[in-house]
């Protein structure tokens, strides 16, 4: 995958991050998981992502459809593989890890 | 050792119903647990690979949902829904219809540690709301968890998952559903992960085990909180009709009786039994040496009790269905009219194809569907190859006494080799069974016979003789054994004994009437001798009267003369008047 490298860069619009974010109401993983995802989008994905936030308890079947068991979990649509990403996203590395981004240049 | 768990659970039950129950439907299970799981609780099932666990706890649903009209939640963790369907399909189990009935929700939950990253604190919320929804969409009842443990392998926060399984257990409680969480079985452990630890309420544990080449499948409730339970390692057995656990055993001897008889098919036996045959109810141990008759025993039992129209389960394990009926035929027993009218059912297995236990419950699942009032079984003693002797012994324990409780009378057919196998067999069971008839070899004069003995029958009147036994093209029947001057005569030896005393008879006979003829002669010679004697007499005695005669003949007239000489020398008339009025 040669787009790999310079994901970062905000002007490759190809390279949009489409992110659903799976939460339960106002729970403190729920509100700290929110918080840090838009965090790192807004460091990283400037302009470059769509993030969709999920509230299960209003929507229960679209757990069963994407099989949803922990909580909050962030689900990265595009670009390349579908990837989950469980947990309150406290843990930078590996958010971005798990969601492609050369973290190199921090 | 096997207690009387069972009744006496049922005795505490009725004192104190503290704990609600759910019963499962399934067969023996209910009976082991008192009643069911308890009600609201969640229930760990664990055990090995392929022990029955999903079987279980499927057929669990499934039953509340037809038995006893209680929907259920499915969630399954390792096999897909369809995959489950088409798996449980060949109970009969039609999971799809029942899923679109909205009777019972499956929920598949995939989860691979692969595709997810841990970026933190999580919960399992999804989880809950995911089963939240399933039970609220159909209200059901009953829930399954199968295997939860596979959360383990999909997860990397142990502590996490361990606070939020403690979290579904009690929220399950609050919901108020009756769940079965299964379990893998860990080293040392009833489970891999120590579920145990979270449901403390009722644990059963499957095991499935190999001896000698055969499998039997055990349960045994390792604890049940609140509820008394059987301890015991139930067998239990999964074919085509489910799960169905055999409830061993209760050894209080409070059985019912009955002094009603019941023929033995063969008349001549019931004579030897005080002229009416066996006690109903009772238990009949028919053995003897190989071909002496003991299926043939058997098969004229049978017969008569169909003739009788009771209905009669025979177990084969050794011959065919086919075979015995053919070879029946041979001696006059039709089995196959029975058969077809519905008064004879065969149950052909070899020994060999499960163990002790599962025999016993495929033996009481026949009994209660075929409702007999006779149970044959021949022969018991090929149970020796498939256990031990005190494990066959056991075996016939418990069937035996399930048979008396249910009133049936029981034919056990025992082949004894020589010595060794005679006295191990027979005497073994003997002891259990109310009568015991012993079919033996009695080998003379280049020929073998067959001998019977009635070694026991309890509480009646029973011939103390040996009889022989015969089988001809009509029947079987028992003869008198000749006691000659040589001891028993059988067989030929007999027939030719008979023979010799019909010739003794006849000869004396002859001798007799010759004589008879001989007395006869003399009797008319001497008749002739007396009739001429008597005629002699006669003439002799008429040649004496005749004299007499003349005598007094000669005297009257000489009187006369003198009288008339006197008078005419007289010259008186007088003296004539006077002599005429004299």
């Amino acid at each position: 995958m040669p787009e790999k490298k310079g994901v970062a860069d905000p002007k490759k619009r190809k390279n949009v991050y489409v992110m659903q974010l799976f939460v339960t109401g106002a729970s403190p993983n729920s509100t700290r998981a929110i918080s840090n995802m838009k965090k790192i989008c807004e460091e990283y994905l400037k302009d470059c992502y769509e993030l969709e936030i999920i509230d299960v308890y209003q929507q229960p079947s679209i757990a069963i459809d994407e099989q949803v068991i922990a909580l909050p979990m962030l689900i990265k649509k595009a670009p390349g593989m579908e990837r989950k990403l469980i947990g309150d996203m406290s843990d930078k590395p590996k958010v971005l890890k798990g969601l492609e981004i050369n973290a190199l240049n921090l | 050792m096997k207690t009387n768990s069972s009744t006496k659970q049922k005795q505490h039950n009725k004192a104190l119903s503290t704990l609600q129950k759910t019963p499962t439907g399934i067969s023996g299970l209910d009976e082991v647990t008192g009643g069911g799981l308890p009600k609201g609780r969640p229930t760990l099932v664990c055990g090995e690979a392929g022990c029955g666990k999903t079987m279980l706890s499927i057929e669990f649903i499934v039953r509340g949902v037809i038995q006893f009209n209680e929907p259920g939640v499915i969630m399954t963790f390792e096999e897909r829904a369809a995959e489950l369907a088409v798996n449980v399909a060949s109970l009969g189990f039609d999971l799809e219809k029942l899923q679109a009935d909205k009777k019972i929700k499956m929920d598949y939950v995939h989860i691979s540690r692969a595709e997810i990253q841990e970026t933190g604190e999580y919960d399992l919320d999804g989880l809950f709301i995911r089963l939240g929804h399933a039970i609220d969409s159909i209200k059901a009842k009953r829930v399954v968890l199968d295997t939860i443990e596979n959360l383990f392998g999909g997860l990397e926060n142990e502590a996490i998952l361990r606070a939020e399984l403690r979290r579904l257990f009690t929220w399950l409680k609050d919901k108020g559903v009756t769940a079965i969480v299964t379990g893998e079985r860990g080293e040392g452990k009833l489970t891999r992960y120590g579920l145990e630890e979270y449901v403390s309420d009722c644990v059963i544990l499957l095991d499935h085990r190999v001896v000698n080449q055969i499998s039997t499948r055990r349960m045994r409730i390792v604890k049940y909180r609140g509820s008394l339970h059987g301890t015991n390692e139930y067998p239990f057995l999964i074919d085509s009709e489910g799960i169905a656990v055999l409830p061993v055993t209760s050894l209080n001897l409070d059985k019912e009786t009955t002094s009603e008889r019941i023929s033995s098919g063969i008349p001549s036996v019931d004579d030897m039994l005080g002229g009416k045959g066996f006690f109903r109810g009772s238990s009949i141990l028919v053995s003897g040496t190989a071909g002496t008759g003991k299926t043939s025993i058997a098969s004229a039992f049978a017969d008569g009790v169909c003739k009788s129209k009771q209905r009669c389960l025979f177990f084969a394990f050794e011959e065919s269905p086919q075979q015995i009926v053919r070879n029946m035929r041979s001696i006059n027993i039709d089995l196959e009219k029975h058969i077809k009218s519905g008064m004879l059912k065969f149950f052909g297995a070899r020994p060999t194809l499960y163990g002790l236990e599962m025999h016993l419950v495929a033996i009481h699942k026949e009994i209660q569907k075929f409702k007999p009032s006779v149970v044959i079984l021949d022969p018991i003693t090929n149970f020796i190859s498939i256990g031990s002797l005190s494990e066959v012994k056991n075996m016939l324990i418990r069937l035996i006494d399930f048979l008396q409780g249910e009133q049936i009378t029981v034919m056990f057919t025992a082949l004894t080799l020589g010595d060794l196998v005679y006295d191990q067999t027979d005497e073994a069971i003997s002891s259990l069974v109310d009568a015991w008839l012993m079919v033996k070899d009695i080998e003379a004069n280049g020929e073998r016979n067959r001998g019977m003995y009635v070694m026991k029958s309890r509480g009646m009147k029973h011939s103390n003789q040996v009889r022989e036994f015969v089988i001809s093209d009509d029947g079987l029947e028992l003869i008198e054994v000749y006691v000659g001057p040589d001891g028993i005569l059988t067989g030929s030896a007999r027939e030719a004994q008979i023979l010799q005393e019909e010739t003794g008879v006849a000869i004396h006979n002859y001798a007799l009437s010759r004589k008879d003829r001989e007395i006869m002669r003399k009797r008319q010679v001497l008749e002739a001798k007396i009739s001429s004697l008597n005629s002699e007499f006669e003439s002799v005695e008429e040649e004496l009267n005749k004299v007499y005669e003349e005598e007094e003949l000669r005297k009257q007239i000489l009187n006369k003369n003198r009288q008339t000489m006197q008078s005419i020398r007289r010259g008186n008339e007088k003296n004539d008047e006077r002599q005429n009025s004299k």
